[in-house]
């Protein structure tokens, strides 16, 4: 076991990722300490560390060797000895981005989405949910992992029922039941594992020693194992069916719940196959992978025709958010380097451009105090800059060419094309959908002669354009250069595909090359070649 | 000048960002001209690449590829942002910067006094940098990224004037009718891919002979149902006429010039694929061109909307391209596809100028004997006119006959029905003719009841109505700014625009920014004939200049030479009879024959458009509908159900349970805790 061995070598230097776990922890425990008789210093406090979180997470990028496929800058403080359970952190070009999406996404979503009431729970419970998401994206320990999972329910489902509209109580109770719901398996499958894979011997909960040796356990065991995990993550993601308290969760949440839920909390579930599924179960994510492909695909085209249908507007995202999974979720099982390299950018352009949808949506509802489409008209002539904006990040996330979301979904449909060719034809189809849905909201939300009610509202104010900033940067570059992006992706997800290639009779499929002479030498200099 | 490749698209990129950072500052004028003048670099640019490429190879046998970064990639994908200078490529950036400037040019004028004036030139050079990026894009990716951007500009330029209801649906149903078209191109690029391995043109084309034949089909196939969507054939062409609700320069450029015309230029780009496909393959691109340019040019016969017969009219043209592209003619469908850039933006800019020049009306039954009134715009269109027609000598005749020649070559039926429509061509134009500039001036009368066909365009009505009025009291600048705030406050009552215009309509010709295009277009439109003269080799230009690009799959005539000359008499021939009859109803103002050529099943475009509205409303929304039930009833039904059940059960147990969700939070939480410990206690003990 080198790479533990070389991991817990490097624990020397500064633990920079235990730092980006217990950092937004301890933020959230000043913020719930500061003095009632200090009420401003709540909200510098909690921003405070949310930033500080953030140049952690830009830290954590810098400090990345994006040639290196393994583990990085691991952490491993021991717990607990037999089992062995441990604070093994650890990441690589998988978790890379997710990590600095939460760490870029929990200070925007406290910014651009202040509560209207009780400041300092409502900070409190944000932060403490942004060390869970961080610590979730980080754990190397299966344990530990089911720890953070479980701990980011708590602050959401208080974020929901405590600061949400009208059906807050309802929408909480089956966000948090039906998460349970998932998490029961994945208990019962974390715990089994550990102690089948032991085979009497000591019992580990080490991620890494669990899924590099392969073939202890049997081949109906992995299954039924990979099965408890991936209910869990179904759920999460959510997967079509399992998927109507995503809808209910994000019209009622406040806008930093909905942020936060859709561009970071659903990543989990996505996450999770990756990392407890994909890598953990290599023999039986290839049997279930089509059956999976089917899900997402069908999420795609399920998920955007209920989103059609629609007449609220935080609605319409939400079900937007179950196609985009879909593809994620296809992409990942799709097994190939393209597919699951796309899926893990998607993961990030989802958050950016479904995260910046919910701010704007909110900043909507601070002017016109309404989500119903029926109710809004014209608003493109009324808030210029909010249909400007609001544009740009919709045509993001119905994937056009140049902006970020694209880039995504073609990785995903090409490396889905490539192990599963029907499946990606009929998955293309979810681009027209797409449109036809956003295109549709913003029409009857933007287009037109407003009426009285939309009229004389203000437009975005400084702050406001402050917060959508960084969101609408991220999504033109990742659209025009997500090289860098992609770089530190591939050696990890090649790594990956290599460790189900290794432990299971999968080949991912190699396309032919005609010339290696055509349009990949030719860079950076002209070539004259004759015609043909 | 090849280092300059990419400033071509750079510079209309440029001027997009600067409008869109300060546009608003610059001002009216500054900010037209702004846009205008980064167009006309980039088409000085190009000259000069075309120059170039032209004088160091000698005009033959070469390819340029400059690639500025890596775009995307991922294990073996790997697409860069590149450019490819070809014969091909190089045809299209100069007339479709050439053209896009001469209209930049015209706009200056047409949307004089709009409020949204420097928004329009920034989604107008952000239009031409997507299309020059289509056109340039050195692989599938880079022409796909192009495609979707030229689309979107689209979409925002339809939708510009966004007050009307009906100007926003139909910048939606462009962009949504092209996305269907954008599945095909990308399951084609994802074919490409895992047939080739990379999704370069020069990879495509020298690997093309190498694929199998249901691979090429499959490549070729899913991109022309990409270029059905963006080329506005059949069965996707119901974007196009709605899509003349944005402001007549965008018709000009977007909708007539350029954007339609992208899917013959993909297809052109992979003949060689093309030419290693099912037979079945080409016959039905040639089908689908012949018979769609049939179908538009018998709607075009009974509209009374001036753009609405130029609508028609480009997808009855476009409808000859791809019968060219079928028929293995890809030098007649780019000699085509230029000539009728020229005579399809000029007849558009007429159009517009004329409806700049009465107030904003479109019906053709208000105007009549405009030529008088409007002596530049009048001479002008009956160029372009005589030019769509195909008489000799103007352009259009050449590049149709040259299609012509090639679909008797392919199918004797396929000829005759580019033959009839040819006819069809010349009579409708000239009605059109006839209707606008001779005849008697109608535009005092009272409205015709039909004619809320135009309502729609009630928007350009109404902006025309503003600009006019700013003209007339231009004189006065301070009165100007005066009447065109009063003009902004009437222009938001639409039927107040319209009693406004039709109270006192005094018919002008247009300024000099917009029929100093008309003219230089007209030029264009007769000379352009000459790129390629059937009457010897040495003067077919455009064929020796496409020859490299287009060898692999171009057909080879079998005909010989005193077939050509029967057919190109019979076509002119056709042309005239055309013009005769038009002459013969229209100028002699026969309303009895015109009742019997106008039916109103030609009028109500054979009730197409109207039988895929009915279906998306009725049962297509009652699937939409019934997914979204069977969702809120059984999916998330169930999930209640058992919710209800399970309190059901939980009421037994009630005095364990308090009922209150967030006890059970923290009961979870704390469960966590005590499974923490439990599991200490077991490390300790």
């Amino acid at each position: 076991m080198t790479p533990v061995l070389a991991a817990e070598a490097a624990t020397t230097s500064f633990p920079i990722l235990t730092a980006a776990v217990v950092v937004p922890a301890a933020g959230a425990l000043l913020t719930a300490l500061v003095s009632k008789r200090r009420p401003e210093l709540v909200k510098q406090v909690a921003v405070l560390f949310a930033v500080a979180t953030g140049a952690l997470t830009i830290g954590i990028l810098a400090l990345f060797d994006r040639h290196l496929a393994g583990f990085q800058l691991t952490d491993h403080v021991g717990w607990i000895s037999d089992p062995k359970i441990g604070w093994t952190l650890g990441v690589d070009g998988i978790s890379l981005w997710l990590v600095v999406l939460t760490g870029i996404l929990f200070p925007i979503a406290l910014l651009g989405a202040p509560p209207h009431h009780d400041e300092k729970p409502f900070y409190a419970w944000l932060l403490l949910l942004e060390a869970g998401c961080l610590g979730a994206f980080l754990a190397l320990d299966t344990f530990l992992f089911f720890v953070m999972f479980e701990i980011v329910l708590v602050p959401m489902y208080f974020l929901i029922s405590g600061w949400g509209y009208a059906e807050r109580r309802y929408a909480a109770m089956k966000f948090f039941l039906y998460t349970m719901f998932g998490s029961a398996f994945m208990l019962v499958g974390t715990v089994a594992l550990a102690y089948l894979h032991a085979k009497g011997g000591p019992v580990t909960f080490d991620l890494r020693v669990l899924a590099e040796h392969q073939g202890v356990l049997s081949q109906t065991t992995g299954r039924w194992l990979f099965l408890a995990f991936a209910i869990a993550f179904a759920v999460k993601v959510p997967v079509v069916p399992l998927h109507t308290w995503l809808p209910d969760a994000h019209t009622q949440a406040p806008t930093a719940g909905s942020v936060i839920l859709a561009g970071v909390m659903l990543k989990l579930g996505t996450y999770g196959f990756l990392r407890f599924g994909l890598y953990l179960f290599p023999e039986a994510t290839l049997y279930f992978a089509p059956a999976m492909i089917t899900l997402g695909v069908v999420g795609i085209i399920y998920g955007a025709i209920c989103a059609t249908m629609q007449k609220d507007l935080k609605r319409l995202v939400a079900y937007s958010s179950v196609a985009h999974l879909g593809f994620i979720v296809a992409g990942t099982f799709s097994l190939t380097t393209q597919g699951l390299q796309g899926s893990v950018l998607q993961m990030v352009n989802h958050g950016l451009s479904t995260g910046a949808l919910f701010l704007l949506l909110g900043m909507l509802y601070e002017r016109r105090h309404t989500y119903d489409m029926a109710k809004l008209k014209g608003l493109q002539r009324t808030v210029p800059v909010l249909a400007g904006v609001f544009m740009l990040v919709m045509l993001s996330s119905i994937g056009l060419p140049g902006l970020n979301g694209f880039v995504g979904e073609l990785l995903i449909l090409l490396g889905t094309f490539l192990t599963h060719r029907w499946w990606a034809v009929v998955a293309a189809t979810g681009v027209i959908l797409a449109s036809v849905y956003l295109l549709w909201a913003y029409q009857r939300v933007f287009h037109g002669t407003p009426d009285e009610a939309n009229t004389g509202l203000p437009d975005l104010r400084w702050s406001e354009r402050l917060v959508m900033a960084p969101l609408v940067a991220l999504i033109v570059f990742l659209g025009v250069y997500p090289k860098p992006v992609l770089d530190r992706i591939q050696p990890s997800v090649a790594k990956l595909v290599h460790h189900i290639e290794t432990n299971t009779d999968y080949r991912e499929p190699k396309v032919r090359h005609v010339k290696p002479s055509t349009g990949q030498e030719q860079r950076a200099e002209h070539t004259k070649t004759g015609g043909g | 000048m090849r280092d300059l490749i990419w400033l071509i698209p750079a510079l209309p990129l440029a001027g997009f960002a600067i409008l869109l950072v300060a546009g608003k500052r610059l001002g009216e004028s500054l900010a037209g001209w702004l846009a205008t003048a980064m167009v006309g670099a980039s088409f000085l640019v190009t000259v000069g690449v075309f120059l170039t490429a032209r004088g160091s190879a000698g005009g033959h046998e070469h390819r340029l590829t400059q690639s500025l970064y890596t775009w995307i990639v991922a294990g073996d994908f790997r697409v860069d942002l590149g450019f490819l200078v070809d014969p091909l490529s190089i045809s299209m950036c100069l007339f479709v910067t050439g053209i896009a400037a001469l209209i930049h040019l015209y706009s200056i004028g047409y949307m004089h006094g709009d409020e949204r004036y420097h928004q329009f030139f920034m989604y107008l050079n952000l239009f031409v940098f997507s299309m020059l990026m289509l056109v340039l894009g050195d692989n599938l990716l880079v022409t796909f990224l192009g495609w979707e951007g030229v689309g979107a500009c689209s979409y925002f330029l339809i939708s510009f004037w966004f007050d009307q209801e009906a100007n926003a649906s139909a910048g939606k149903k462009a962009f949504v009718t092209n996305r269907i078209g954008d599945w095909g191109f990308m399951c084609s690029i994802f074919f490409t891919f895992s047939a080739l391995g990379t999704i370069s043109y020069v990879g495509i084309i020298d690997g093309a002979s190498s694929l199998p034949q249901t691979t090429a089909t499959a490549i070729a196939g899913l991109l022309f149902v990409g270029a059905i969507g963006k080329s506005a054939q059949l069965p996707l062409f119901v974007w196009l006429p709605d899509a003349m609700a944005g402001p007549t320069p965008v018709s000009a450029l977007i909708h007539a010039a350029t954007m339609v015309t992208a899917g013959v230029y993909v297809m052109t780009r992979i003949n060689p694929v093309l030419a290693q496909t099912a037979d079945w393959l080409p016959t039905l691109i040639a089908t689908v061109g012949a018979v769609t340019a049939l179908f538009a040019a018998t709607v075009a016969l009974a509209q009374n909307d001036i753009k609405k017969v130029l609508a028609y009219s480009t997808v009855s043209q476009l409808g000859y391209m791809f019968l060219a592209v079928g028929s293995g003619a890809y030098v007649a469908a780019i000699f085509h596809m230029i000539t009728h850039a020229f005579f399809k933006a000029l007849l558009f800019l007429g159009a517009g100028s004329v409806i700049h020049g009465v107030g904003g009306e479109q019906d053709m039954r208000r105007m009549g004997a405009l030529r008088k009134l409007m002596p530049i715009t009048a001479a002008t269109f009956i160029v372009g006119w005589l030019a769509i027609a195909g008489v000799p000598p103007f352009s259009g005749f050449f590049s149709k006959d040259e299609i012509l020649l090639y679909a008797w070559d392919k199918s004797p039926v396929l000829w005759a029905i580019g033959l009839v429509t040819a006819i069809l061509t010349a009579f409708y134009m000239g009605r059109q003719v006839f209707m606008v500039f001779y005849g008697h001036a109608r535009w005092d009368d009272a409205r015709p009841a039909a004619a809320a066909d135009g309502a729609h365009l009630a928007g350009e009505a109404e902006h025309s109505a503003e600009a006019v009025e700013v003209e007339e009291t231009g004189a006065d600048a301070e009165g100007a700014v005066v009447t065109a705030h009063a003009a902004t406050d009437a222009g938001a009552d639409v039927d107040h625009a319209h009693a406004g215009a039709h109270g006192d309509v005094h018919p002008h010709e247009s300024p000099w920014t917009m029929t100093l295009p008309l003219v230089l277009l007209a030029g264009g439109a007769v000379v352009a004939g000459a790129l390629n003269m059937p009457f010897a080799s040495r003067l077919q230009l455009l064929e020796h200049w496409l020859e490299p690009v287009v060898h692999a799959g171009q057909a080879h005539l079998s005909v010989g030479s005193g077939v050509k000359v029967a057919l190109g008499a019979v076509a002119v021939i056709g042309a005239l009879a055309g013009l005769a009859f038009a002459v013969l109803v229209y100028l002699r103002d026969r309303r009895d024959i015109a009742e019997k050529v106008e039916q109103p099943v030609f009028a109500r475009g054979w009730g197409y458009d109207a039988a895929i509205s009915a279906f998306v409303d009725g049962p297509g929304r009652r699937i939409f509908d019934a997914v979204a039930w069977f969702d809120r009833t059984i999916v998330d039904g169930a999930v209640n159900g058992v919710a209800t059940l399970v309190r059901g059960g939980g009421d037994r147990a009630r005095t364990l349970q308090s009922g209150y969700v967030r006890n059970y939070a923290l009961g979870v939480a704390f469960g966590a805790v005590v499974l923490v410990g439990l599991l200490l206690s077991r490390a300790v003990f």
